[in-house]
């Protein structure tokens, strides 16, 4: 079993990037089990004064989410070319300290959906960029959802090209994972 | 014997003593030359009548570039990718003197997963006597590669568009063998 955490950089109750996860956790096969991270609103602002031990609950939670997953799928909106401000602070406190942090060598992919017609192209290259300067395997996917408004019903997605566009990038995800747990078990 | 063939040292195995032998890299970043080394470094070198072998890995954990949280990223999928590569690895199956008493070498280096042929340069010292009683060489080998050829693509654009950093790296190894046997004698 591949444990993979969903994490929506869309705080919105019915955001698009959430159903996109959603849709991905039901798109995954029976040996992928896909749980969606629901704390990123509470995560404060990254302050190295803050950032002692105990760190503050919901960064702890966050960090444990990361560790425990085999891999984990961003999905991101695209906020003026980039990627929310409250992901990248989110990812900010998980990356401390660089050389251990919990998404160091974890397997990570990005999608992103957004209303406009690129999907979020640039934010999940922004996002890529950041991932792999903390020492995330960063997967060479891109999955952009243009005008991600006609594409679900209900919170429901209604386009199976995307549907199996998501389906190739849990593959991947879980390729990574098990070719990663293989190195653990042989060392 | 009257062989045409110049071996590097004396026939036998020659084990590294790795506190007085360096893996270094340089390559242009920035307005300079960003260094590095490895720590933990391993070889072999093998002497016979005919021709000389060299065997040698480096820890790619053991980076060191004076910075802690640089080292990660370099052991990290956007360089050197420790966690699926752990070693760079060199192997030469013909080292030898051209004459003026410079070795010139072509082996294979892995580095990423990537083994490439490679042409090494570099010199070797006659074999002395160290005041423990053992015989020892140095043997100093340096080569410049591409990085982007083992698949270590990371850059970042100045704001004039250039890179900033350069693809050529430059391989640096001072290496000291002592004959093996002979160790502590």
């Amino acid at each position: 079993m591949t444990r993979i955490l969903g994490i929506s950089g869309s705080l919105r109750r019915d955001s698009h990037n959430t159903s996109l996860l959603r849709a991905a956790a039901e798109a995954a096969g029976p040996d992928v089990e896909l749980e969606l991270y629901d704390g990123l609103k509470e995560i404060p602002p990254y302050d190295e004064d803050d950032d002692v031990h105990p760190r503050p609950p919901s960064v702890a939670r966050l960090n444990e989410a990361i560790t425990s997953a085999d891999a984990v799928l961003f999905s991101t909106p695209e906020y003026n070319s980039s990627i929310p401000g409250q992901l990248k602070n989110a990812i900010d406190w998980v990356s401390r300290p660089v050389a251990t942090n919990a998404l160091r060598n974890k397997p990570v992919a990005v999608v992103g959906a957004s209303t406009g017609g690129f999907g979020a192209v640039w934010a999940q290259a922004e996002l890529r960029k950041v991932l792999s300067a903390l020492g995330a395997r960063v997967l060479d996917v891109e999955l952009p959802v243009p005008h991600a408004h006609t594409r679900f019903e209900d919170g429901g997605l209604t386009d199976d090209e995307i549907r199996a566009a998501l389906e190739d990038v849990l593959e991947a995800l879980t390729d990574a994972a098990e070719q990663r747990e293989g190195l653990k078990a042989s060392v | 014997m009257n062989s045409a063939i110049l071996t590097i040292a004396p026939a036998g195995t020659w084990n590294l003593d790795p506190i007085h032998s360096r893996v270094d890299f340089e390559v242009s970043y920035l307005a300079g030359t960003f260094k590095g080394h490895f720590n933990e470094i391993a070889a072999e070198l093998t002497v016979d009548d005919e021709r000389a072998t060299l065997e040698g890995t480096t820890n790619v954990a053991s980076i060191d570039v004076n910075e802690e949280n640089l080292s990660a990223h370099l052991q990290s999928p956007d360089f050197f990718d420790a966690e699926r590569y752990p070693e760079l690895r060199f192997t030469a199956e013909d080292i030898r003197l051209d004459g003026d008493g410079q070795v010139s070498v072509g082996g294979e280096l892995t580095i990423k997963g990537v083994t490439k042929p490679v042409t090494v340069t570099g010199t070797v010292t006659s074999p002395m006597s160290d005041p423990y009683g053992t015989e020892r060489i140095g043997l100093n080998l340096s080569t410049t590669i591409d990085r982007t050829d083992f698949g270590i693509n990371w850059n970042n654009p100045l704001p004039s568009g250039e890179p900033s950093l350069a693809n050529d790296v430059t391989v640096l190894a001072e290496l000291q063998f002592v004959k093996q046997g002979e160790e502590n004698k």
